[in-house]
């Protein structure tokens, strides 16, 4: 009976894949757990989110990729028309405005332009894929700087970050020129001092505390001063699951959302984090295995790329963690708590899998 | 670039092998950088979960374990009785961490709404500001009810910062009644910070606000401290203690026991009244002090939660000034009561034999200058005996003669006139015991033997301090074996199974000769008898030696404001007075001073009476020791000698 029901839920999905995002949940719900020790109805609605995020997967997986592609254009233009909409009546919080009340609910667009970026892209190269030339690259460029510029706007850096990255990964991988390439990436660090200039004093100091945690150990260097406590007195083993000091007495702020890696560092040591580590690789290698084998240039670039979105989500929040990056808002996949980041994930892997799964039914 | 554009336009058509390798090469790229970075993250988990993990190690302790110190009860002082003098009491306050408050005075405000503050609560507030430099709370107001405490915990999530603490609290239950002994205590200053330092008790002192001032509260404040106990909190971000983790107990103070009997303190308090003036009574056979009186005495309670400003001025700005120890501190010039010691030093030196007599003209002639005695006509044949009983100047103006300064000088000495008596109480006066030696040092002049004649009846450059007055007199009383005197009997009261009687053997003896200081002894009692002090002994039922005295001079530096009304008052003789009784067996010798009290048989010498009658009789009169009325007859005489060296002296 469970194993009909498991079978189902399972069936014609890759098995590694499963297994790999499987295991990285476990680690996250125990981290999840340790974290919100005081707030138990924050574990019981990680697992719904879980359950939420995995139907989610599961029907994605489902859904052959030709009919994803014909989502690709209709949710970039929604997801757009939401930006122009959030910049125009979004509600202001902690003085960014990021939400846009919808009636019963209010949702964060930008969120959605995680996925609809490199949907958008790798069906837009698709289709022009029989004569892809330096415009169409241009063009892209162009479909990938209008909600960048949109979500920079709000602000907010992160999340802009995480999108340009996702459009990149596209672009990148359908083969922009590497001298082209270093032309933009020498004219971006030509422009570092002007971006300097248009940053908001928060996002300003955020850098300046990553270079000198010290110069503000109440204010935001705390948050990196503390976790990276947290991480070097976690020691080789950790402090066991649930003994984290750090943890358990407040000292890590946000610590069941962005900063849980403190938390799983502390109490699991390096050996935990080394093995966190490779789950992600793993799971980056399955993905980028994935994208070989992908049949089209839809469903190449388009599993390409959500895999090293999966990479860069991991390699920010844990470079933030553990202080060599600045404290951005980006939690840690499959481990930070939180419904809507958990269901873009699972979106991804469901991406994924549906492109597996369907590789050898597309027809040449 | 160009290699690759062209070849994708020179052919129309899809190379899917082509682009496949291409995209691979490109995957391949993208692995390489993942691995990279993933390379540079585990790089980093290693430098701090290994290299570093100590230093962080110890920073999660640090964060994570705070000490809290537990302050220890201070110790309680008891009389000998047993009569509590200090002791604690446990009461709510409530404080203020200023660093915790943006806006100190708005957050009062707020706070007077809840709990009666009064302005002279903000201005002591202030003062503790200003006093205190580390961000640790700080009392608004002590001694909460427990209404007000209820009102404010119902509303303490409005104010950070704020806390109700229960604190221990010295309290002073005898008031105003040996204040000067006791002392007072105060919060912790930078001085004393200073003085903890040195005496390496800064640990001990961590959870510690307040501080002896002065008195045995100073003498004896590390003996009354205790020790600090502290427990080991973890704590978390906030602040606030997890749990315990482990915690070792403070030890409390030891308590003192006192020589002092607080009743016969008592008596002789009530003894001076309004009067100004010092007492001293000290038991000869061991040194302890019975009585210390320095009057008027303060309210030691006042100091306990820092005193406000109004009452700190009047205590300081009263003409009466009440924050010295005269007993102490206070330098007089001894008179009369100096004679019985040399008439002792005479027999001792050989100067004269008690049979030995003089016919007393009422002057003596020295040097060009005419000593006069205070009985015009002089007492006629005086012998030893009868120069102390009536008092003669002229008998030791030759005498003092005939002895010399520094015989003189010796002499006394050896009774602890110009050195600290070595007393249990910080900031002893030494006084001044003149000799040539002295004065050529204090002055860089020779002595000339004309000053000789005033320093032989108590006056010239005599001054002494009630407390060497009356060491020296039971130093006479016990036949010459000096006792340290002392305050405290016993370190720890038993009550906290610890004991310590202190230490008073003698010091050391003068080896007088017993027969001379019968000598003394049976003209003293004569002085009670028949002499100066007979009015006031009058009916006595046990034996009492005294001696009388005035002195004109000025001891103590008065408030240098001149107020018209108090002039005459304060231009008056100081009265003193000395006695020891029972006369065979000592058990009490004391040394009184009345502040511009006149006559010293007239106002200090009732005050002795009482206290013996209380000391020896259990006799307890309730109404301050009245004045004796001296008759027309008495020596009124013209103040000093026509000498304008030496200061004016006329004796009872």
């Amino acid at each position: 009976m469970i194993s009909a029901f498991v079978y189902r839920l399972t069936r014609g999905l890759d098995g590694p894949l499963l297994i790999i995002v499987g295991l990285l949940m476990a680690a996250g719900l125990a981290a999840v757990f340790s974290a919100t020790l005081d707030a138990p109805a924050r574990f019981k609605g990680q697992l719904l989110n879980m359950a939420v995020a995995y139907g989610v997967m599961w029907m994605v997986a489902q859904i052959r990729p030709p009919a994803l592609a014909r989502f690709a254009l209709p949710l970039y233009v929604v997801g757009v028309l939401l930006l122009v909409a959030v910049a125009l009546f979004g509600d202001v919080s902690k003085g960014a405005r990021r939400w846009l009340h919808v009636g019963f609910t209010r949702i964060q667009p930008s969120e959605i332009m995680k996925i609809a970026v490199p949907l958008m892209l790798a069906w837009y190269f698709q289709q022009r894929e029989a004569t892809l030339r330096l415009r169409d690259y241009g063009v892209a460029a162009l479909l990938l700087a209008v909600p960048v510029v949109l979500i920079v706007r709000q602000p907010d850096l992160g999340t802009a970050m995480l999108v340009l990255a996702a459009g990149f990964y596209v672009i990148f991988l359908a083969g922009l020129s590497w001298r082209v390439m270093f032309a933009l990436a020498v004219t971006a660090g030509a422009s570092l001092p002007l971006v300097w200039t248009l940053l908001h004093d928060y996002q300003r100091r955020r850098v300046l505390t990553l270079l000198d945690p010290a110069s503000d150990p109440l204010g935001a260097g705390y948050h990196i001063i503390q976790s990276t406590i947290a991480v070097g007195s976690g020691g080789a083993l950790g402090k066991g699951w649930l003994h984290g000091t750090q943890t358990h007495l407040e000292f890590i702020p946000e610590r069941h959302t962005d900063f849980i890696l403190a938390v799983f560092a502390e109490e699991f040591g390096l050996v935990g984090s080394l093995l966190l580590l490779l789950l992600y690789l793993a799971l980056i290698v399955r993905g980028l295995m994935i994208a070989s084998n992908a049949p089209t240039m839809f469903t190449r670039l388009l599993a390409g790329s959500v895999t090293l979105i999966f990479f860069t989500y991991a390699f920010v929040n844990i470079g933030m963690v553990s202080g060599v990056l600045p404290v951005v808002g980006v939690p840690l996949p499959f481990i930070s708590y939180g419904g809507t980041a958990l269901v873009t994930l699972f979106l991804g892997v469901g991406i994924l899998l549906s492109i597996n799964r369907h590789r050898m039914l597309v027809p040449k | 670039m160009t290699s690759l554009l062209a070849g994708m336009h020179s052919t129309e058509f899809r190379n899917p092998e082509k682009e496949s390798r291409r995209f691979r090469g490109r995957l391949m790229v993208a692995l390489g950088v993942v691995v990279v970075a993933f390379g540079v993250l585990a790089a980093r988990f290693a430098y701090l979960q290994i290299l570093r993990h100590d230093y962080y190690h110890t920073r999660a302790e640090d964060n994570r374990i705070a000490l809290v110190p537990i302050a220890p009860t201070r110790g309680l002082i008891l009389d000998r009785n047993g009569v509590v003098l200090a002791r604690n009491y446990s009461a709510y306050t409530l404080e203020i961490t200023p660093s915790k408050a943006p806006d100190l005075e708005a957050l009062i405000d707020e706070l007077a709404t809840l709990v009666d503050i009064q302005p002279k609560d903000r201005r002591r507030f202030r003062r503790l500001m200003e006093e205190t430099r580390n961000f640790e709370s700080l009392p608004i107001r002590n001694r909460l009810t427990d209404e007000e405490v209820a009102r404010f915990v119902a509303n303490r999530y409005r104010f950070p910062g704020v806390e109700v603490k229960a604190r221990l609290f010295r309290q002073y239950p005898q008031g105003t009644l040996a204040s000067h002994v006791l002392g007072y205590i105060g919060r912790v200053t930078d001085r004393d910070l200073a003085r903890i330092e040195t005496e390496e008790q800064s640990a001990n002192y961590r959870g510690t606000e307040v501080f002896g001032k002065s008195g045995l509260e100073q003498k004896y404040e590390f003996v009354l401290h205790g020790e600090t106990g502290y427990e080991e909190v973890e704590v978390d971000a906030g602040g606030r203690a997890a749990r315990s983790l482990a915690r070792s107990p403070a030890r409390q103070g030891t308590d003192l026991v006192l020589t002092l009997d607080l009743k016969l303190q008592e008596v002789a308090e009530k003894a001076f009244g309004e009067r100004r003036g010092a007492l001293v009574a000290i038991d000869p056979g061991s040194g302890g002090i019975l009585a210390m009186v320095s009057m008027p005495g303060f309210d030691p309670n006042l100091f306990v939660d820092g005193i406000d400003p109004a009452s700190w001025d009047a205590l300081n700005n009263s003409p009466d000034r009440p924050m010295i120890n005269r007993a102490l501190n206070g330098a007089y010039p001894p008179g009369s009561t100096f004679k019985p010691f040399m008439a002792l030093g005479a027999l001792e030196q050989g100067k004269r034999t008690p049979q030995q007599a003089i016919s007393d003209p009422g002057f003596f002639w020295f040097g060009g200058h005419k000593f006069r005695d205070d009985k015009v006509g002089g007492h006629g044949l005086v012998d030893m005996y009868a120069s102390i009983v009536h008092s003669c100047d002229t008998y030791y103006y030759t005498l003092g003669h005939d002895m010399g300064i520094d015989n003189i000088a010796r002499f006394m000495a050896q009774f602890g006139f110009g050195s600290p008596t070595g007393v249990d109480l910080e900031g002893e006066s030494r006084g001044v015991l003149p000799s040539s030696a002295w004065k050529l040092k204090r002055f860089r002049q020779k002595w000339y033997a004309g000053e000789t004649i005033s320093v032989a009846i108590g006056q010239g450059y005599n001054a002494y301090t009630p407390m060497q007055l009356a060491h020296a007199v039971a130093t006479l009383a016990s036949g010459g074996v000096v006792y340290r005197p002392h305050l405290v009997q016993q370190v720890g009261s038993g009550r906290d199974g610890e004991r310590v009687a202190v230490k008073s053997g003698p010091a050391r003896s003068i080896g007088l000769d017993a027969r001379n200081v019968e000598v003394i002894r049976r003209a003293m009692v004569g002085v009670n008898k028949e002499g100066t002090g007979a009015r006031a002994f009058a009916g006595v039922p046990y034996s009492v030696a005294g001696k009388t005295g005035t002195a004109q001079v000025v001891a103590m530096k008065q408030n240098e404001k001149y107020v018209e009304s108090r002039v005459r008052q304060e231009h008056r003789d100081h009265a003193l007075y000395i006695a020891f009784a029972p006369a065979e067996a000592p058990r009490i010798a004391l040394a009184v001073l009345v502040e511009n009290g006149g006559f010293g048989a007239r106002s200090a010498a009732p005050i002795a009476r009482q206290m013996l009658d209380y000391y020896l009789l259990g006799k307890l009169t309730d109404a301050p020791a009245r004045e004796i009325r001296v008759p027309e007859d008495e020596p009124v005489a013209p103040r000093g000698a026509d000498n304008d060296e030496a200061p004016g002296v006329r004796d009872d």
